[in-house]
């Protein structure tokens, strides 16, 4: 097929290129590279900081404290209350018996102080679960308005500081992708234009004997594409490892609690699919602009 | 209908030069037809605008019936095709052998190799070249690398062949070696031939039509014409 044959061509005049402009090959591969290495790092991480912000989200509560001396049934009153406000997705009464019992158990000087009190100092309590992290700070300002209850608090500041952070990371790190995206196509387009000058009496005599427009651009479209896949090797090489190790070495978790890494599979064969895909869509933008630029036709 | 058809043609460049002026010409299958007349006349505007490197700024030019202006660029290729073209320059390129420098008109068209090798065989026997195959275009005489880029015009069997000053950069001796090269061509294969020189010798020897240019227009159209040797040429 004739097909065939002119993209069989093309696939072998941008090899014998890559090698020709070695030097300038080399440098956008280097670039896509580096782009890419830091691409993975972002999508690592974003995709990680989701993980553990969800999973922390999910554990974030209201403690409510009932007043001292209030009596029982006035704490089945506040119960009811609290579940009727909007959004609540769980409200655990912890008695201030239980307190005593887990405060104990943390602790040798804890239990001996507590038992030598005469009455139980603690107080009875709520623990309440929303649906919404965006909704604690209003119901947990809500329920602090009821009658009997002597606090009722969340953590604030931590938890709003913590996301905080993670999105100012993430912000910085798609800036920094984003401006090495731009300068990785420029560098192929670049190398490209070197390609196109130093075939230009190839190209001339290609146009004058027919050659097809498409099969004139094509084996640049596809260099441009082989610099892009070429360069996405080694990130992927660095991700799959780095990350199994990685994930590995800690266990899947870090010794404080709650924060949990995502598992390696699938998410790791994602990763590399979207690097090889931004690597060679970075090389063909890269090389159709030189194409567009530099071969009028 | 004729094979080539110039109406009122004019060729007005960006920077304001007119190199063509109301020209108006036919050309029949299988005529020789010489373009004449000095440096800067339009020669090579002309012989441009029949490959559609240069469209006309007004009029048309039409051959096999088909208007060459109005193709569009991507289908520019394909009027491409049906012609050979041949320049003062050789364009050959140097990396490759001579077999190669014609198989290439070929593979660039998406040809099989099978059917590419008889094709360049024949083309480089028409002009003697079939024992230089293996050469390289710096181990060729310049009578060799135009004949070499003769037979790349022509491999494709074009119905009209084009040709720039092909003997510009040749001394007289040589020139007629290629123009023999030529009028074989044209009578043994019937291929239409136009060709732009300043080379009266040459003119005056094949007697074929002339067709003279002065600063773009038309001033002289003679079947088996001479040319007169002004001092402006
Ligand atoms: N690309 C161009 N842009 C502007 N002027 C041109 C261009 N090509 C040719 N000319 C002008 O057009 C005229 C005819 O040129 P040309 O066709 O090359 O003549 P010839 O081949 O007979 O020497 C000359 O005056 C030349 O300077
Ligand atoms: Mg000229």
């Amino acid at each position: 097929m004739k097909v065939f044959r002119i993209i069989g061509r093309s696939i072998r005049d941008s090899f014998k290129s890559v090698f020709r402009n070695f030097s300038l090959s080399m440098a956008s591969v280097i670039c896509t590279t580096i782009t890419l290495v830091l691409v993975a790092i972002a999508i690592v991480l974003t995709v990680n900081v989701n993980h553990i912000t969800k999973t922390m989200e999910e554990e974030l509560t209201i403690v409510v404290y009932a007043k001292k001396g209030t009596k029982e049934d006035q704490v089945n009153e506040l119960e009811k209350k609290i579940k009727e406000i909007k959004g609540i997705k769980e409200v655990v009464y912890k008695s201030k018996e239980e307190w005593k019992l887990e405060m104990k158990e943390y602790s040798d000087t804890l239990e001996v102080t507590l038992d030598y009190l005469d009455n139980n100092p603690l107080l009875d309590s709520f623990i309440v679960k929303v649906n919404d992290v965006e909704d604690l700070s209003p119901i947990a300002k809500q329920i602090k308005k009821f009658d009997g209850v002597e606090s009722a608090n969340y953590g604030e500041g931590m938890v709003e500081d913590i996301i905080g952070v993670f999105n100012v990371i993430k912000t910085a790190t798609l800036v920094v992708v984003v401006a090495l995206v731009l300068v990785t196509a420029f560098l192929i387009s670049n190398t490209i234009k070197l390609t196109i000058f130093s075939r230009r009496n190839e190209i001339e005599i290609m146009r004058l004997v027919g050659s097809s427009n498409i099969s004139i651009k094509l084996p640049f479209i596809i260099e441009g594409f082989l610099l892009g896949i070429v360069g996405s090797l080694i990130p992927i090489i660095l991700t799959v490892y780095g990350y199994i190790i990685a994930y590995e070495k800690l266990g899947g978790k870090v010794s404080f609690g709650v924060i949990e890494f995502v598992k390696p599979m699938p998410f790791i064969l994602y990763t590399a699919l979207i690097l090889v895909a931004i690597g060679s869509i970075v090389g063909m933008i890269g090389s159709s602009r030189a194409v567009r630029k530099y071969l009028k036709i | 209908m004729r094979f080539i058809q110039i109406k009122n043609c004019y060729k007005v460049y960006k920077n304001g030069v007119t190199a063509i002026a109301d020209l108006t010409l036919n050309v029949d299958k299988g005529e020789f037809v010489f373009v004449i007349g000095a440096s800067g006349c339009g020669k090579s505007t002309l012989i441009k605008m029949l490959y559609r490197e240069e469209k006309p700024t007004k009029g048309e030019v039409l051959i096999g019936g088909i208007s060459v202006g109005k193709l569009r660029n991507r289908t520019v290729y394909k009027l491409r095709r049906k012609l050979g073209i041949v320049f003062q320059d050789f364009k050959l390129l140097p990396k490759l052998t001579v077999y190669e420098n014609v198989a290439f008109a070929l593979e660039c068209i998406g040809m099989k190799s099978k059917d590419i090798r008889p094709k360049v065989l024949k083309a480089l026997e028409h002009v003697g070249l079939k024992d230089k195959t293996r050469s390289f275009p710096s181990e060729l005489s310049g009578g060799e690398q135009q004949r070499v880029c003769i037979a790349r015009a022509i491999v494709n069997e074009p119905k009209l062949l084009i040709c720039d000053e092909p003997t510009g950069n040749l001394d007289p001796k040589t020139s007629k070696e290629i123009m023999t090269v030529l009028d074989t061509i044209n009578k043994d294969l019937g291929t239409t031939i136009v060709m732009a020189t300043h080379d009266s010798e040459i003119v005056n020897r094949m007697k074929k039509r002339v067709i003279v240019l002065d600063n773009g227009v038309l001033v002289e159209d003679h079947m088996k014409g001479s040319f007169k040797i002004s001092e402006s040429v």
